[in-house]
């Protein structure tokens, strides 16, 4: 039954462990050139040394920082936003074509114009994460707002609340499940934004510069390294929401 | 707010949006109510898509009785109390408690779907406390209250949990109480129990009906259920297909508590059969 237990756990390494199998008999049977596809063992020695004396850490906690902000920016303006938007259906109604169509552009293609805005620099880059990100999370919590359900809002008004508070006691907290999808939407799309940003603007620092530089003087892995923290990175951030919003929307889905 | 009968040719009827005076007859109406009335409606009207579901209705709801609200598919019995307690709005006529209108009243509703009237983000007892906020009444008296109403509910299970955590009866037993907390002038029950099964119905009509006796709130049940309707009320109104008309009003004078017992007493069955009576006259019309 324990033994059992404990495998039923540790299922969900298989596929890792599968993945570095292949990886390894890969690299042992030289399928991929050497060169281009280092072994696991000399990817997690550079992710050793690119920890102890290089700038792996540093540059990890670069694009943390800049997706932080950026993600902060845009909760502090696209959720009080979502609220006004969503609280009026009419008022939705006459912007939503506008949101849709930047939210549908990709937010890359604003780089050029955000540069010609605010410089080769730190600004740029976290201002177009933070605006890819806003739009996504305005849309989220706008619908969440919206599709309040009506029966306990009117119970609170036939209880006597008066309309304010209906929008802050029931329906801000029935948008809640959706107001946390907005968010975890948009903290990945600020990461990926600013891992492209650190790729292309003028960046010493951050992952997606690393992984920009480790091909550019062909050291595959710290490349790979590169490309792994960064996976890390976004895997943890989604975890984080996930934790948060079980705890903070705990009457989610029930 | 009172009502000035002599003053009223000249005012329009509250919530009218029609400009012409009303009718004199609609005026002469007002001023006559039986004694005890709690509730008066007059001309009431409404209109759901193009079609009348209510035209120039007036009603009187007695002061501290349970009245059941009983007629066809489709007559409006949940629009009717929805009218009444102000959720929903209607076109023409008066709605008046004691000459207040529902924003000036203390009204308790408890809605079929509990599922979608708790808050499900708060605890059971939380849930309960909710509205005594608006009262106006200090902390203290809040919590006395609060006490009161767990103690003649007698509950059995742990309030601190949430909703989600307990069963539907107990939501539902939740919503009632969350209603009564307020100590309602009215209450307003809408196919309280059908989405229940029938030991927790037996259970809640039991709870419910000591605590209304004890309290004598004005209370107007919304049923599907005949033997329902019946079992709980003092009176049955009885409502005609659309639009709608009091059909008959049947009174019910059985001892309470009422169990299952009374089901089956002749008393019961004489006004059950009477109602059963009048409806199908209605639905064949």
């Amino acid at each position: 039954m324990n033994t059992t237990a404990l495998l039923a756990r540790l299922r969900p390494l298989i596929g890792v462990v599968v993945l570095l199998a292949i990886w390894t008999i890969m690299h042992a049977t030289r399928a991929v050139d050497p060169v281009l596809l280092p072994s696991p063992a000399e990817a997690a020695t550079a992710f050793w040394t690119g920890i102890t004396e290089g700038t792996l850490a540093d540059d990890f906690f670069k694009t943390v920082v800049r997706t932080l902000w950026s993600f902060a920016i845009a909760v502090l303006v696209a959720v009080p936003l979502g609220i006004v938007f969503g609280a009026s259906q009419k008022f939705y109604e006459s912007i939503e074509f506008a949101i849709d169509f930047f939210r549908s552009t990709p937010a890359s293609a604003m780089f050029p114009l955000f540069l010609v805005i605010f410089g080769v620099g730190e600004l740029t880059k976290i201002a177009v994460a933070a605006f890819g990100a806003a739009l996504v999370i305005l849309f989220n919590v706008a619908y969440g707002v919206m599709g309040a359900r009506k029966q306990r809002q009117l119970a609170a008004r036939v209880m006597g609340a008066p309309r304010w508070r209906v929008l802050t006691d029931v329906t801000l907290l029935e948008s809640m499940p959706q107001v946390f999808v907005g968010m975890r939407s948009g903290v990945s799309l600020a990461l990926v934004i600013i891992i492209v940003a650190e790729m292309f603007i003028g960046s010493t620092d951050g992952l997606g510069q690393r992984v920009m530089n480790a091909q550019m003087i062909f050291d595959m892995p710290d490349m790979y390294v590169a490309i792994i923290a960064a996976g890390a990175l976004g895997y943890a951030m989604n975890l984080v929401f996930i934790l948060a919003e079980r705890r903070f929307v705990h009457w989610g889905g029930k | 707010m009172k009502v000035m009968p002599d003053a009223y040719y000249s005012v329009p009827p509250l919530g009218a949006t029609r400009s012409a005076p009303p009718e004199p007859a609609l005026a002469d109406r007002l001023r006559r109510f039986p004694a005890g009335t709690h509730i008066t409606i007059r001309g009431l009207s409404k209109t759901f898509a193009g079609t009348p579901v209510y035209d120039n209705f007036d009603l009187d709801i007695p002061k501290g009785k349970i009245v059941s609200v009983f007629g066809p598919n489709g007559c409006g019995k949940s629009t009717l109390i929805n009218m009444i307690s102000g959720i929903l709005p209607y076109d023409r006529g008066q709605i008046l408690f004691d000459g207040k209108e529902a924003h000036e009243t203390r009204i308790g509703y408890v809605f079929q779907n509990y599922r979608e009237a708790v808050f499900p983000w708060m605890r059971a007892i939380d849930n309960i406390r909710y509205p005594l906020q608006y009262l106006g009444i200090p902390k203290g008296e809040r919590q006395a209250r609060l006490d009161r109403l767990i103690e003649s509910f007698e509950v059995q299970f742990d309030l601190n949990a949430y909703p989600y955590q307990m069963s539907g009866g107990q939501q539902q037993l939740v919503s009632i109480m969350r209603a009564l907390v307020v100590d309602p002038e009215v209450l307003f029950l809408d196919e309280p129990f059908s989405a229940l099964d029938y030991e927790m119905v037996m259970f809640l009509r039991g709870r419910l009906q000591k605590v209304l006796t004890e309290r004598q709130v004005t209370t107007l049940l919304v049923s599907h259920d005949l033997d329902e309707a019946v079992l709980l009320a003092d009176e049955v109104l009885l409502l005609t297909k659309r639009p709608t008309q009091v059909a008959e009003r049947l009174h019910f004078d059985a001892a309470r508590p009422r169990t299952a017992d009374t089901s089956v007493s002749d008393d019961f069955i004489r006004v059950k059969s009477r109602a059963l009576e009048v409806f199908q006259r209605e639905v064949r019309k």
